[in-house]
């Protein structure tokens, strides 16, 4: 057998006394994808940035083809060719596509002074067409899709000459199309000889596109094996060490009357003509590709954009909604794409951020009622199961998960009449997915009518009772639980008829 | 647990930073650590502390207020011309602090609804307010203001003067209005997270146009103690001040960035800064030097602030 390009033998590691790995074996060869598995907290994090020079092992060793490595910083990471396509993006969106993939290794003219522009365009140009990108390589990242941004920053990685790549959920911001060309470049690379760790909460994609998958539980390695080896059941009960009867619990509830009605709602330059209804108890799942408006959607239902034309109903009245204050009021709850940029406040409690909307009903003329605070806060986190069950931590410390719970909790102190939840379970473990599923149907249940945007397409069939796809900022269809198959929708998502 | 005592240390660390300041003062010299003097320190920094209360509000949501020293001056000046011109000193008072108010909603208005940079707004308004002082004083001090008005700051409760009862009334006042209020517990939601807040329904630009009318009025009391102290209303005084306030807030452990930050640290900051100009001034050091140690230890606190923060 050959050399492996990453062998990691024996890796452990605590922060303050506390155990995150131990002694976790991994082993990357080249032109294999090595899918990393395990809940939020399982330690593929800690690992992977071990190996990017993040963190530093407390225990073991690391050879990288075959020589023992300190590997102290990213820099030297970057040196023996590892590189990582993170979640959070790592380009300067004022600059250009071409000075991205060159930042810090520009090219320059004789005598080492001007940059060498012309080249670097070329180059870069050269660079994407290599990763079937049509893209100009003079427009600034920031105007760029979150998927061609993706692309970028494997272009980088290619100029590095990097033969290891880590891509921690490289596919949660992309649509299946973006996700189709993101495995063609993958395979690509694949047969190039580049070795690639590959972090998903997907399965659907580890399965499609492993190898080998290492499942890691508490900081353990629990098992190794090949991809056809593997199955779902299986690795689920790994992950979590418990079986997981449904993906996708059956709720029994039958909708009620219609409780939010919209009829031609339009937002400038973003929505165009949006009619639909959701009833007590029903939950509408909103599919559509990145940009076709579900986010906007939400948002307007919300307080957020300024709706023109068009009108809004609850329960039979109108309603006018100009803040987020309007929508609260009117009993309209909202759980936003991105939880940390819009749902918390990362440095504060749980306490204060499931409490943010409702401080003013717990407070007389303004002042604070601090017993009654905490003890509402507790009831929150026992009947979500928060954990740790500790209202005074600062929620940056919590798993995403949990976080996401907390963002939920903000709205159930009183039953919200609407529920929205953009991308509810996106980096979520597989077993905070499941809570969230279950909230979300005990809601139903109590007659809350919920709306649902998610690019998991699974997830939309599996949960919704009926499914609104938009294209372009228009209804592009619409299907009942049994009409919707995953086919027809991604043709409706893709504007087809 | 460990988190937790390092986290406490976090925080009283500029108190720790004050009393080993005051101890090795009171080794060093012998006239540090009397009554009088003390009281002295602490009529020294009321005015600055007053200011810093304010800015630590409009600080904790990410802006800055650099206006507020003009704002102390236009203030002291309209209630000394109110004052000459025969308003009774109570009600020119009254007056004085809603022009502060009023100044410093002002400048909130222009940073939530104008949606523009704090820092470029109150350095403009700085200016506006500066000149309108010029204005209305002619550029000349307005002076001859009466015993009554004469008291508020240089009179004495028992043996306190009365500018540290402001500052302990004001403290009490803001300390209340921050940790009791669902208005302080959004202003460290702003600060923290605008766009979160925002998505939980808190009225963030309300809040914003609040702190800044809050840095306002304090600024205002500031220039009617001033203006009282003096006995005159200089149209130059308070220039630099929104520096040393800005310094005690962040000597206090307040973060710049807002959503993080206390007003027990801002009152430590203007503490710190009082004892060294007094001690320095008790160890005979020139006031040249003087400035230089002053922004060492600026420095010296964030760097300590930071490398306990990072890990």
């Amino acid at each position: 057998m050959t050399t492996p390009l990453v062998e990691m033998e024996g890796i452990s590691k605590s922060f303050h006394g506390v155990e995150v790995l131990r002694d976790v074996g991994f082993t990357l060869y080249a032109g294999e994808v090595h899918a990393l598995l395990g809940e939020n907290g399982a330690g593929k994090s800690t690992l992977m940035k071990i190996l990017s020079g993040i963190y530093r092992k407390d225990r073991g060793v690391i050879r990288i083809r075959g020589a023992i490595q300190e590997i102290d910083s990213p820099r030297r990471a970057a040196e023996l060719g590892i590189a990582v396509i993170h979640q959070e993006l790592d380009l300067v969106p004022t600059l250009t596509v071409a000075e991205n993939i060159f930042l810090g290794r520009e090219p320059r003219r004789r005598r080492r002074v001007g940059l060498d522009r012309g080249r670097m365009l070329r180059e870069a140009r050269e660079m994407l067409e290599l990763l079937g990108m049509d893209l100009d390589p003079a427009l600034p990242v920031e105007r760029l899709s979150m998927a061609e941004q993706q692309m970028v920053e494997i272009a980088r990685a290619l100029l590095r000459k990097s033969e290891i790549l880590i891509l921690d959920e490289p596919t949660a911001a992309l649509t299946e199309r973006e996700i189709d060309h993101l495995f063609r470049v993958l395979r690509r690379l694949k047969q190039s000889g580049t070795g690639m760790v590959y972090i998903s909460h997907r399965m659907e994609e580890i399965f499609r596109l492993s190898d080998r998958i290492t499942v890691l539980r508490d900081g353990r390695v629990v098992a190794t094996m090949r991809t056809e080896e593997a199955t779902f059941e299986a690795l689920i009960r790994q992950m979590v060490g418990r079986p997981l009867e449904m993906r996708y619990p059956k709720k029994s509830v039958a909708p009620g009357p219609e409780r939010l009605v919209v009829e031609h709602l339009s937002v400038p330059g973003k929505l165009h003509d949006i009619s639909f209804a959701v009833r007590r108890g029903e939950i509408l799942g909103v599919a559509g590709l990145v940009g076709a408006g579900r986010s906007e959607l939400a948002r307007a239902l919300f307080g957020l954009e300024p709706v023109r034309g068009g009108t809004i109903r609850l329960d039979g009245r109108p309603i006018v909604l100009r803040h987020p204050r309007d929508a609260i009021r009117a009993g309209i709850a909202f759980v936003p794409e991105d939880r940390k940029r819009q749902g918390l406040v990362l440095d504060r409690s749980v306490q204060d951020n499931v409490l943010l909307p409702t401080l003013s009903r717990l407070s007389r003329w303004g002042w604070l009622a601090r017993g009654r605070e905490r003890a509402e806060a507790e009831t929150m986190i026992a009947r979500l199961s928060i954990r740790p069950p500790d209202p005074a931590r600062a929620v940056r410390t919590l798993s995403g998960g949990n976080q996401q719970k907390v963002v939920v909790g903000k709205w159930l102190f009183q039953t919200p009449k609407v529920l929205m939840l953009d991308e509810p379970t996106r980096g979520v473990d597989v077993g905070a997915k499941r809570e969230m599923y279950e909230i979300m149907h005990a809601l139903a249940r109590e007659g809350v009518a919920i709306l649902m945007i998610s690019s998991d397409l699974p997830e939309l069939l599996g949960m919704s009772d009926r499914i609104l796809v938009l294209h372009e900022g228009r209804v592009s269809g619409r299907f009942t639980r049994s009409e919707a198959t995953q086919e027809a929708v991604m043709i409706a998502m893709a504007g087809g008829a | 647990m460990k988190a937790f005592i390092l986290e406490r240390l976090r925080r009283s660390g500029p108190l720790l930073g004050l009393i080993v300041l005051s101890v090795a003062l009171a080794l060093t010299t012998p006239h540090f650590l009397t009554v009088n003097n003390i009281l002295n320190v602490l009529r020294q920094v009321s005015i600055n502390a007053l200011i810093a209360l304010g800015m630590t509000f409009v600080i904790l949501t990410g802006g800055i207020d650099l206006s507020v020293g003009s704002m102390l001056a236009l203030s002291g000046a309209l209630a000394a011309g109110m004052i000459h011109g025969g308003v009774p000193a109570a009600l020119a008072v009254a007056l004085a602090l809603f022009a502060g108010a009023a100044m410093g909603a002002a400048n909130g208005v222009l940073v939530a609804r104008g949606r523009l940079a704090p820092f470029i707004v109150t350095l403009a308004t700085m200016t506006v307010y500066r000149g309108l002082t010029l204005v209305y004083t002619d550029g000349r001090p307005i002076t001859g203001l009466g015993d009554a008005f004469g008291v508020i700051g240089r009179g004495y409760l028992f043996d306190l003067p009365l500018p540290v009862l402001w500052l302990g009334l004001g403290f009490a006042g803001s300390y209340l209005l921050l940790n009791s209020t669902v208005f302080g517990r959004h202003v460290y939601a702003v600060g923290g997270n605008e766009e979160a807040a925002l998505h939980s329904g808190v009225a963030t630009d309300r809040i914003k146009i609040w702190v800044y009318t809050i840095s306002g009025l304090t600024a205002a009391a500031g220039g009617i103690i001033l203006t009282s102290r003096l006995n005159s209303a200089q149209p130059t005084a308070g220039m630099g001040y929104e520096l040393d306030a800005i310094a005690a807030v962040v000597l206090g452990g307040t973060s710049l960035s807002g959503g993080r930050g206390t007003l027990g640290g801002t009152l430590v900051g203007a503490l710190i800064i009082g004892v060294l100009n007094n001690g320095l001034n008790l160890l005979n050091v020139s006031s040249f030097y003087q400035q230089v140690v002053k922004g060492a230890v600026i420095l010296l606190a964030v760097l300590l602030d930071r490398s306990k923060a990072g890990r």
